[in-house]
């Protein structure tokens, strides 16, 4: 029983355990460690378009490959990342980047969910303050009928005086 | 009953109504970014066996062209095979082949076998030039109007339905000179 759940927990900890070696592409990677980290770290923004939500580093497509190795190339070429993040949008459009641009087009993708929380505090704001505003009733003096009633629910509740 | 009542049951509609037709679309389909665009510079040397490569300028001869993206390893390239054969018997315009990343007596042999639909056949060894057309699976195929500019682009196997109603209107509204209506 109790290999059986620390069996289990492995598995569920496997995952998490480090691993970023099981994952490297180990074709032509280039001679400057500081060039291959960059290119590394710039195949990790690009989309795999033969699997979409996975990046071309992490990919094992042909195309994703293809494109790696463009990726090296043009960062030999000592090209900045921008540059090459442009080539590839330049073919494939934005969508290639798993991370949308800041502009106008992306405008609403990106301030959507602060427009929505100004929108919601808003109307709590509003509904708050229409609360707070509405005059409260004028406060009067009990009629002879009321201070009755009044008197009589206050004897109702009133228990009964022990002998 | 006061209006405002109405609001979060239009919200919900609104939002349903986006969130079903985000579910019609196909996610798989990417626009290409090149619709619009002149075609990208390249030049190929021709298939195996075959006389005419292809090259940009094959593209800018001042008639509209398909550009049909396939391998001899793609099986959908088999199945909309015929109906490329079917669109060259029409004669409304070339149809150039780029053939991408495909072993050239493998390529040879596909069209010796199932005919060549193709005016001319641009071999493309290391899948470069499709990166440049924005080629991301095989087969795709381009339409090129006169100037060379990309029209319109299909992903996928073409179907007699695709056919009918989106390269043949095209092509006709290309060499007529028209806007088309033809959505792409």
């Amino acid at each position: 029983m109790l290999r059986s759940l620390l069996f289990a927990l492995l598995l569920l900890a496997g995952p998490a355990l480090p691993g970023p070696a099981l994952a490297q592409h180990l074709e032509d990677r280039l001679a400057d460690p500081a060039q291959e980290a960059r290119a590394r770290e710039i195949s990790r923004e690009l989309r795999c378009l033969v699997c979409q939500n996975q990046s071309i580093e992490d990919s094992n497509a042909p195309l994703a490959r293809d494109l790696r190795r463009i990726v090296r190339e043009r960062v030999a070429l000592g090209e900045s990342d921008q540059t090459v993040l442009n080539y590839l949008v330049a073919r494939y459009g934005e969508w290639v980047l798993l991370k949308p641009r800041f502009n106008l087009q992306n405008l609403l993708l990106w301030i959507g969910p602060l427009l929505l929380l100004l929108l919601g505090g808003g109307i709590i704001f509003a509904l708050y303050r229409r609360q707070r505003l509405a005059p409260a009733p004028a406060a009067r003096a009990l009629d002879a009928g009321e201070q009755r009633r009044l008197a009589a629910l206050l004897d109702e509740d009133r228990p009964e005086p022990r002998p | 009953m006061r209006l405002s009542y109405l609001i979060p049951l239009a919200l919900f509609v609104l939002i349903g109504l986006g969130l079903a037709v985000g579910l019609t679309l196909n996610p798989r389909e990417i626009p290409s970014a090149l619709i619009g665009k002149p075609v990208p510079d390249f030049a190929l040397p021709p298939v195996q066996g075959r006389e005419l490569g292809l090259a940009a300028t094959d593209l800018k001869s001042g008639q509209p062209s398909v550009v049909n993206v396939f391998a001899s390893w793609c099986v959908p390239c088999r199945v909309e095979h015929p109906l490329l054969m079917a669109l060259r018997r029409d004669n409304l315009a070339p149809i150039h082949g780029l053939n991408y990343k495909d072993d050239p007596a493998d390529v040879a042999k596909w069209l010796d076998q199932l005919g060549d639909p193709f005016t001319r056949t641009g071999a493309d060894r290391n899948g470069r030039v499709g990166i440049d057309w924005g080629v991301y699976g095989v087969p795709e195929t381009f339409i090129v109007d006169g100037a060379g500019q990309i029209v319109c682009k299909h992903v996928g196997p073409l179907m007699q339905w695709d056919i009918d109603n989106k390269i043949r209107p095209l092509l006709r509204d290309l060499a007529a000179g028209r806007q088309s209506q033809v959505k792409c």
